[in-house]
């Protein structure tokens, strides 16, 4: 079961709202995206400060398997972007809804979380995967 | 295993030395002390390990029996076509006029080199069905990019510089979109159909006048025959694109059916699969270029020519050329030579039927293993296959074995493990080729290991999971060696 306190896309990332007034928004990807991609052994990740726009190409994650992309669950400015995953990219293995965040983003528009789904729909979407 | 004395592996030639061992005792010194140069030059401690000759012979090679080959056993990596490579090929390769020739020679003087060329040129083209061939290209992926440029420079020189699309199906060799990025494409992925064909509605959507051509690899990465094929040439010609063919599975078309026949404008052979020159190690390789008449001025240069007045050569002799409109020199002088002859060599030796032969039993031997174990391996795309089959260890993995343990358990048993995770759209993958050179009793023992390893699954999978056990070094810890890798010894302290 995914958390219910957050969004997700169908490319497997989710997004948090952190913070409705500064519109701070925190995104990772599930839990079933770490499973799928096993051991994770390296992120491309955008640098703070840069935009991000809504399904498109944020950074890639190598696994022992793949390389995969990551895409954005919103559009905005990346605030801070998790400098923990340089050294430590298991973090996402061991907890992708917690510390293994990848970063955090000031959505351009709150509307456009309602464009995502629940985490209801999206276990439903997993499921029949 | 290979342990005791020197033939224990697992030390590092540094880890061998012993103060005051020496490899060369140099004879005293007859001849006039010279001085130094500056001092700031030298160093007077050097880290080398202190050896003798025999020590660091017999450890060199000690390592080198550990090698796992086509020549030792069965090696079913799949997209790789690792055939056996026969022996007559490399003794044509040495021949002193071949082996010894430099490519700088004049013309006039390796005359007999460039008609090997200009003959192999001949019959790639023919096997093909292609008007143009380029030799000059040194592996595969050298090859597709070639190939895009002269996509490049065909639209560039019909005023059509707004095609900047390349299509490229989600199946294909990540070498494809690397190579149309490279001339400047912005790439698109083209979704596969439930049959794992293109998907013929996705690439109408995106046959427009942005569409620069597709990438499309015959068979595909999943083993199976595009039977849209000829349609999806035609919808792409219609749209004013170019169709280009990665030609990596020409093993299973070989004498059958002719990328050109199709509707292919371009593509590229990889001599060092299809017709059996040895690779595996990182090469060399030969990736030529074969096109339609419309590409053919814009050819990779040199190409080899007739000097007749037809474009024969039989008498009047051969000269390297460069094509009209040229991409130009993409490599040194002319191609991997070597490599070449030993393709030559290849398809002299096994004539018109031969050549037939190879894809026939390279697609027998594919379904037999298909037909053999998809009770107990699950096959995603159930279709009859071409030269290689994509499994999936999806069964596997309920009961907590992956496809990488199964590949990992499969060298326990003495087999080369299969591709793994490949192509990207079938989970679990265990991609396997047997390519036409093994035999029915092989290829039962093959068959046996995967069922006993499926047996273990049930029964021990821990054991599995921790396979393999009887190599030198047993479960690599692939992920600690990504994220922290450890590239060069230093000496403990």
């Amino acid at each position: 079961m995914s958390p219910d306190d957050r969004k997700y896309t169908q490319e497997h990332e989710w997004a948090k709202l952190e913070d409705t007034d500064a519109r701070l928004v925190l995104v990772g990807i599930t839990e079933f995206a770490q499973d799928e991609l096993g051991d994770i052994v390296y992120f491309d990740l955008p640098a703070a400060g840069t935009e991000v726009v809504h399904m498109e190409k944020m950074g890639e994650v190598e696994s022992v398997k793949a390389v995969s992309d990551l895409f954005s669950p919103v559009t905005g400015k990346i605030e801070a972007v998790n400098e923990e995953l340089v050294n430590h990219p298991e973090l996402v293995n061991d907890d992708p809804f917690g510390n293994g965040w990848i970063m955090k983003v000031t959505i351009s528009d709150l509307s456009e979380l309602d464009g995502l789904m629940t985490s209801t729909e999206y276990d439903e979407y997993v499921g029949g995967n | 295993m290979l342990k005791g004395g020197s033939r224990d592996t697992s030390k590092l030639l540094m880890e061998r030395s012993v103060p005051g061992r020496v490899g060369v005792v140099t004879p005293e010194l007859d001849v006039p002390v010279q001085p130094l140069p500056d001092g700031e030059l030298l160093r007077d401690n050097l880290d080398l390990p202190e050896v003798s000759e025999p020590g660091v012979v017999q450890y060199f090679t000690a390592l080198s029996q550990l090698n796992f080959s086509i020549d030792t056993q069965f090696y079913p990596l799949g997209s790789c076509t690792m055939k056996y490579n026969p022996k007559v090929n490399d003794e044509m390769a040495f021949l002193p006029g071949f082996a010894a020739i430099h490519p700088l020679q004049p013309p006039e003087q390796s005359q007999g080199a460039l008609e090997l060329l200009y003959r192999l040129q001949d019959f790639l083209g023919e096997i093909t069905g292609m008007a143009g061939v380029s030799l000059a290209t040194l592996a595969g992926a050298h090859g597709e990019l070639a190939g895009v440029l002269m996509m490049r420079a065909h639209h560039q020189a019909n005023g059509d510089a707004g095609r900047t699309k390349m299509a490229i199906p989600d199946s294909a060799h990540g070498t494809n979109p690397a190579s149309a990025a490279m001339a400047g494409f912005d790439v698109v992925t083209l979704a596969s159909d439930a049959e794992g064909n293109v998907d013929l509605e996705a690439l109408h959507e995106l046959a427009g006048p942005d569409l620069a051509g597709v990438m499309i690899t015959l068979p595909s990465t999943l083993g199976l025959f595009d039977q849209n094929i000829v349609e999806v040439c035609r919808i792409v010609h219609e749209a004013g694109g170019l169709v280009y063919g990665d030609g990596a599975n020409m093993n299973a078309l070989l004498g059958r059916a002719k990328l050109g026949d199709l509707g292919f404008d371009v593509i590229h052979l990889n001599l060092h699969k299809t017709f059996s020159t040895p690779h595996g190690g990182g090469g060399p390789g030969a990736g030529p270029v074969c096109c339609a008449p419309i590409l053919a001025p814009y050819l990779a240069a040199p190409i080899v020519t007739g000097n007749g007045a037809n474009g024969s050569g039989t008498d009047s002799g051969y000269s390297l050329s460069i094509p009209e409109k040229s991409i130009g020199k993409i490599g040194g002088y002319h191609g991997n030579f070597g490599v070449l002859v030993r393709a030559y060599t290849y398809i002299r030796t096994l004539g018109d039927a031969g050549i037939k032969s190879i894809s026939g039993n390279a697609v027998l031997n594919a379904n037999y293993l298909l037909q053999a174990l998809r009770d107990i391996y699950y096959l995603p795309y159930d279709r009859t296959c071409m030269h290689e089959v994509v499994f999936s260890a999806d069964w596997q993995r309920l009961r907590g074995v992956s496809g990488l343990d199964v590949a990992k358990r499969l060298l326990d048993y003495g087999f080369h493990a299969p591709t793994m995770y490949f192509p990207l759209i079938v989970h679990e993958a265990l991609m396997i080729e047997p390519t036409e050179s093994e035999n029915r009793d092989t290829l039962d023992a093959f068959i046996q290991a995967l069922r006993d390893i499926n047996r273990e699954s049930e029964e021990e999978p821990d054991m599995v999971h921790h396979a393999p056990h009887t190599t030198p070094v047993s479960r690599l810890d692939e992920a600690n060696a990504a994220r922290h890798p450890n590239l060069r010894w230093r000496p403990s302290e």
